[in-house]
């Protein structure tokens, strides 16, 4: 039997809570952005997080997946406390999970195929043609064509890298999936049937997904809850009861002239 | 029958195989997940696929699922079909189902193949396309040349726009000024490493005093102008392949093409005029570092004195007095060249941010090569010429 040296991936945790944030405070250089901020995401829901521009929600993204320290106050990520987790237990917390950045990050020098196999090469030992395949399935998975996986990103379209990052994001089949305003940039169609892609993937593979975006289509189409990013701190519903929200801000957000173009159709 | 992997405790994923009267039946159970995915592949290659009627795929002993392990699944299934069988059921717990739905939606999932050609094929081929790159490359510089010869005529005879002299002075700034301290610090070290180096030897034929006379010709003649055009290749060349790599990036040149701005125009002239100003200025001032150098030098360790120093200097002057404006005149050749270069792979820039790190490097090591280049013409033209 051979030594494990790479961590091995936990079983899931029956926690029903997946992400938990308590007492957040962040501050940027001396600018306050988020005061005393808690938030639950439930495992298995959708969860869109929404707020206007500055209110803070890449910075709530990057402190919770450990890209930021906050200033003050806990979050824990499937049971586990972010912000002291260290060495294995950070590797392995980060088996985790799948984050898909705003322009999909992917790695500049490598194909769509050897980026979506990074993760799988960083925490398995899977022969080379097991590799392939799990490459190939993932790039069938998220819906692009399958001579995607030989091309280089600077060849794709911003679309295609937004799903090629979704690829690499799912590489490890992650419990938790984070999505940095994942239908930005896309035209209408193209964003309707990311909507539709996430909305299958979060249904056949079970998945937790906190995602930022603006989109009022895409808070339609997929979240079972949404998360306003106000007055720095944070208020939780549905797209029902926000809609008869009094909030000056939530109220021109979810009764504006788009979003009612959007919720009536 | 049994075939490998059965169940040792209840995570590991396992499989068998049951044969009755020509009826195959394969059970799955346990974790099948990405972490079982190596053992799995391995035992599902070996297993013997062949098998004619009805088969079952009994899975409902399966723990855990993922995509990972649906894909097994399915590939076990498809290989089956393909043997000639026929599956009769595929069974799994009913939280998965979704799962496999998706998947067997897509048809073609075939391995992608990462083309890799053997180590020494790929060497080759790579220094056959660096030559061809070079070659290609060297012709697109001239052509940049002629272009930016053909459009700065044009600048300077349309009378119906005004050139961009505040960019122009800017460059001035930027190239020349700022470099003062370094070009300066720089060349007054060098001044004290010539004179104490050409002293040592000197020294022994009681020839000291010629030390003047080398840190004056070879400041002057080579040192002052190939150091300051070296430093300004560093600090200028590859910030104009940044800055203009970065707008390329960020489609400012095209938003300057389609306002009807001519990019050559707005971006190269200024910096090719702003170096051209700049470097003889520069060289000069360099010139004057390198003798305080020297004379600090020989003050110090040669007792020589400073107005001693300078009457020898004079002597040496008279003696080779073309010296100083032939390392002068070289400055304005290698201030073209370097902002040049400079400019043509900041254009050159496509892509992703690593291009513009690559071209940088690039116009860096390419001014440099073509200074020496030149530098090492222009001392064989003189010498042929007898100044």
């Amino acid at each position: 039997m051979v030594m494990r040296i790479k961590p091995k991936r936990p079983a899931p945790s029956r926690e029903e809570v997946a992400i938990c944030v308590r007492g957040l405070v962040n501050r940027l250089s001396g600018n306050l952005i988020h005061d005393h901020l808690d938030l639950d995401v439930k495992r298995g829901e959708v969860l869109g997080v929404v707020g206007g521009s500055g209110s803070g929600k890449s910075v709530l993204l990057r402190t919770i997946i450990g890209l930021q320290k906050p200033s003050e106050g806990s979050i824990k990520v499937l049971g586990e406390p972010i912000e002291t987790l260290q060495g294995r237990d950070l590797r392995a917390l980060q088996m985790r999970w799948g984050v898909l950045f705003q322009e999909g990050a992917l790695f500049g020098s490598q194909t769509v195929a050897e980026n979506i196999q990074v993760p799988l090469r960083e925490y398995l030992h899977l022969p080379p043609a097991l590799l392939n395949e799990i490459a190939a399935l993932k790039i069938a998975l998220v819906g692009l064509p399958p001579d995607a996986g030989a091309k280089y990103p600077s060849q794709l379209s911003g679309g295609m890298k937004k799903r090629a990052g979704l690829a690499r994001a799912l590489a490890l089949d992650p419990e938790l999936l984070f999505l940095d305003e994942p239908t930005a940039g896309l035209d209408p169609i193209s964003a309707s049937q990311f909507d539709e892609l996430i909305n299958d993937l979060q249904k056949s593979l079970g998945l937790t997904v906190f995602m930022v975006t603006h989109d009022i289509d895409t808070l339609k189409a997929t979240t079972d809850r949404i998360a306003v990013l106000v007055d720095k701190t944070i208020k939780v519903g549905t797209l029902e009861t926000l809609t008869h929200d009094k909030h000056p801000w939530i109220h021109e957000y979810f009764s504006g002239a788009r979003a009612r173009a959007a919720l009536d159709a | 029958m049994t075939l490998s992997n059965t169940a040792e405790n209840d995570t590991r994923a396992w499989f068998r195989t049951e044969r009755r009267n020509d009826r195959l039946r394969v059970v799955f159970g346990g974790d099948w997940i990405i972490d079982e995915a190596a053992t799995l592949d391995s035992s599902l290659q070996k297993l013997d696929l062949q098998a004619t009627g009805d088969v079952d795929l009994d899975g409902t002993a399966i723990s855990r699922l993922d995509s990972v392990g649906a894909w097994l699944l399915i590939r076990t299934g498809r290989a089956l079909t393909e043997g000639g069988a026929h599956i009769r059921s595929l069974t799994i717990p009913e939280m998965y189902q979704p799962l496999i739905e998706s998947l067997q939606r897509e048809q073609d999932i075939k391995p992608v193949r990462v083309a890799r050609e053997h180590p020494l094929t790929d060497f080759l081929v790579r220094i056959g396309k660096a030559t061809q790159d070079a070659f290609q490359q060297g012709v697109q510089l001239l052509n940049f040349l002629g272009r930016l010869t053909v459009e700065t005529v044009e600048a300077f005879i349309r009378p119906d726009r005004e050139l961009p002299w505040p960019a122009f002075i800017t460059q001035i700034e930027q190239t020349g000024v700022t470099a003062l301290p370094i070009v300066g610090l720089l060349s007054f070290l060098l001044g004290v490493v010539l004179s104490y180096q050409g002293a040592e030897q000197l020294q022994r034929f009681g020839a000291q005093i010629f030390t003047v006379n080398l840190v004056g010709i070879a400041g002057f003649r080579e040192i002052g102008g190939l150091m300051t055009a070296i430093i300004v290749a560093g600090r200028s060349g590859s910030a104009f392949t940044a800055q203009i790599g970065t707008m390329k990036l960020n489609q400012e040149i095209d938003a300057m093409q389609t306002i009807g701005l001519n990019p050559i125009e707005v971006l190269v002239l200024p910096r090719v005029l702003g170096l051209l100003v700049a470097m003889p200025l520069l060289t000069f001032y360099a010139n004057i570092m390198c003798i305080i150098g020297g004379a600090v030098m020989c003050n110090f360790v040669l007792g020589i004195t400073v107005p001693q120093f300078m009457r020898q200097l004079h002597d040496a002057m008279a003696f080779s007095p073309w010296s100083f404006w032939l390392g002068l005149m070289k400055a304005p050749v290698f201030a073209f060249i370097i902002a040049l270069v400079g400019c043509f792979e900041g254009l050159r820039v496509e892509g992703n941010a690593e291009s513009v790190g690559k071209l940088t490097t690039r116009a860096v090591v390419e001014s440099v090569f073509l200074v020496i280049t030149f530098d090492a013409g222009f001392s064989i033209l003189f010498s042929m010429l007898g100044v």
